[in-house]
């Protein structure tokens, strides 16, 4: 951060006009960002006496009832979704978090051969987008027998390349210094990757968990590919398969789309202040 | 390095090393063989040479596809380089409840893009929040289709994509505006500069390098756009399938009868071949930053 000098001659602090000005025209961005979602909440909560099209628009239910998410679960399996997103939204999160540790502290901090040909290799990828190999990873995962499967979703992203990279990154800017006092202890890799990495590297680490988790629970593209039986749709194919039938209710869906936004908004909500602490740090650049 | 096995490294990078063979570099070899098959997704998989690329060049819905990406850029760019630093301004200055601002902010960047499309759906149908509240108000005499017509339903997804963004990229650009001297701001203000000449001359040429990494970013993704245009419209991808992304067509071919992974992987190098530039910039600018 900035230095914090305080000039005493009007300059950084703001004078009451423009303090309401900026508050104004947050709330103006707040509407815009956030009315939607509200909108949609409030529409999942509205009963069937209600109606929903009204041109004056309330977004108040006049009765407020939780019925809709009774009903959704009665037109699709959506608990069961949910369930398999959180299944494989689990497998991506400890992948990443186990996998692209240790290979971001094995690049960053230990020599072997063949170090610089795997760094190239791993930055290699990411001129990729994931949309150029998705039908190739269709092939792969078939040819592993896991096409229709959770595991098959789970799998590709199980280890994200940008993630190595990034807990590399993350252990580069420990001190060395730290890490030869530990091995004049006799303190072997191992020990020093849980003694003296991972305490350093929370904040990296953090990150990595909470994209792991949004990419896995939010994605739609790859389970749309590999899952054919409605029966193993996560959800947000599930919400997209509701939306296409006939007997779809604008209530019905609102709910089902709260069931799959809610819990997002939970877990960051939670691990927001290491997110936003993260791009003080600089850890985010795009 | 004594206390080190010689295994110890390549047991720590195995992991990481067998995804990467397995899900990055094979695939991406594997898409050239497979353009030049027929393979499809109930089998085959002949080598039929250049058929699936003299099938590239008359494919009127890929011509189609090419045209909505141009425009979602031509739209996207300019309005997501500018909205977003705007809004970091905004945000930059610690008023009371400014990290609750932030975070509401963010929230279209962490919701799936099928909840959002899903939502803007509803709002934007024929007697949907909208239309409605447009008529209302005596916009509109009678409600626009903005999901059933060709160019509405594109501007819609456009739409879409320019609110989802704004906060993913506020937040670059906020991590960015860190860095821009705080000097020259108050020596602008000693000269008497006002906020807004403040920010042409001082806030934007500090944040000239972002500025182009989030242009470079922002033309990437709209040439990866997919579930926006989907869900909006049904899967059907418009009237006439018009309102189609080249990775919508990826994903048709995909699967069933009509699938064909071969001229899929075509489409899926033509992706490449179009991605690959601003991507190769990208990696310079990510270079340069961690330097």
């Amino acid at each position: 951060m900035a230095r914090r000098k305080r000039t005493g001659r009007g300059f950084g602090t703001a004078g009451p006009g423009e303090k309401a000005l900026r508050y104004v025209l947050l709330v103006v961005v707040l509407v815009l960002t956030v009315g939607p979602f509200v909108w949609q909440l409030s529409t999942s909560l509205k009963g069937l006496g209600e109606d929903i099209y009204t041109r004056t628009p309330s977004f108040i239910p006049a009765d407020p009832t939780l019925a809709n998410y009774g009903s959704v679960a009665d037109t699709i399996p959506v608990w069961s979704y949910g369930r398999n997103s959180l299944i494989v939204a689990a497998i991506v999160v400890f992948g990443n978090a186990v996998g692209a540790t240790f290979a971001g502290y094995a690049l960053a901090k230990l020599r072997f051969r063949g170090r610089r040909l795997a760094l190239g290799l791993f930055l290699a990828t990411l001129i990729l987008p994931g949309e150029v190999t998705i039908i190739s990873q269709y092939v792969t995962v078939r040819g592993l027998g896991l096409a229709d499967t959770l595991l098959g979703v789970a799998l590709p992203g199980a280890i994200g390349m940008l993630n190595v990279l990034l807990m590399r990154t993350a252990f580069l800017s420990i001190p060395a210094e730290l890490d030869s006092a530990a091995l004049i202890d006799g303190a072997n890799a191992w020990q020093r990757l849980v003694h003296i990495g991972l305490p350093n590297v929370r904040g990296m680490l953090s990150v990595v968990v909470i994209f792991s988790f949004i990419g896995a629970w939010d994605d739609f593209l790859w389970p749309l590919i590999v899952l054919n039986d409605p029966e193993n749709y996560t959800l947000t194919v599930g919400l997209q398969y509701l939306n296409g039938t006939f007997s779809a209710n604008p209530r019905l869906i609102a709910a089902g789309t709260m069931i799959a936004f809610i819990p997002i908004v939970i877990v960051f909500a939670v691990l927001q202040r290491f997110f936003f602490k993260g791009v003080e740090e600089g850890a985010i650049k795009g | 390095m004594t206390h080190q096995r010689w295994f110890t490294p390549w047991l720590l990078v195995a992991p990481a090393a067998v995804w990467l063979v397995v899900f990055s570099l094979w695939p991406s070899l594997n898409t050239v063989v497979l353009a030049f098959t027929n393979a499809k997704p109930l089998g085959g998989g002949r080598f039929t040479g250049t058929e699936n690329f003299a099938r590239i060049a008359d494919d009127a819905q890929l011509g189609d596809a090419l045209l909505n990406s141009v425009i979602y850029m031509v739209v996207c760019v300019p309005l997501l380089t500018l909205l977003p630093l705007l809004l970091a301004v905004l945000v930059q200055r610690k008023l009371p409840g400014i990290s609750f601002f932030r975070t509401a902010f963010y929230t279209p960047v962490i919701a799936s893009a099928v909840v959002v499309a899903l939502i803007w759906g509803w709002v934007l149908e024929e007697r949907g929040l909208v239309n409605g509240f447009a008529q209302e108000l005596g916009v509109l005499s009678g409600p626009l289709p903005f999901l059933t017509d060709r160019w509405l339903l594109l501007l819609s997804a456009i739409s879409l994509t320019v609110w989802k963004g704004l906060g993913y990229y506020m937040i670059i650009y906020l991590s960015a505006l860190g860095n821009v001297s705080r000097e020259l701001h108050e020596a602008a203000f000693m000269d008497g500069a006002g906020p807004v000449r403040r920010f042409f001359a001082v806030t934007v040429p500090g944040v000239r390098n972002t500025m182009a990494l989030v242009t470079v970013l922002i033309s990437v993704s709209a040439l990866r756009v997919f579930s926006e245009l989907y869900v909006l419209s049904d899967g059907t991808g418009g009237p006439g399938g018009q309102d189609m992304s080249v990775v919508m067509l990826i994903q048709m071919y995909s699967r069933g009868f009509t699938g064909h992974l071969g001229y899929a992987s075509a489409l899926s190098l033509l992706l490449f071949a179009v991605t690959v530039g601003p991507m190769l910039l990208l990696l310079r600018f990510n270079r340069k930053a961690a330097a």
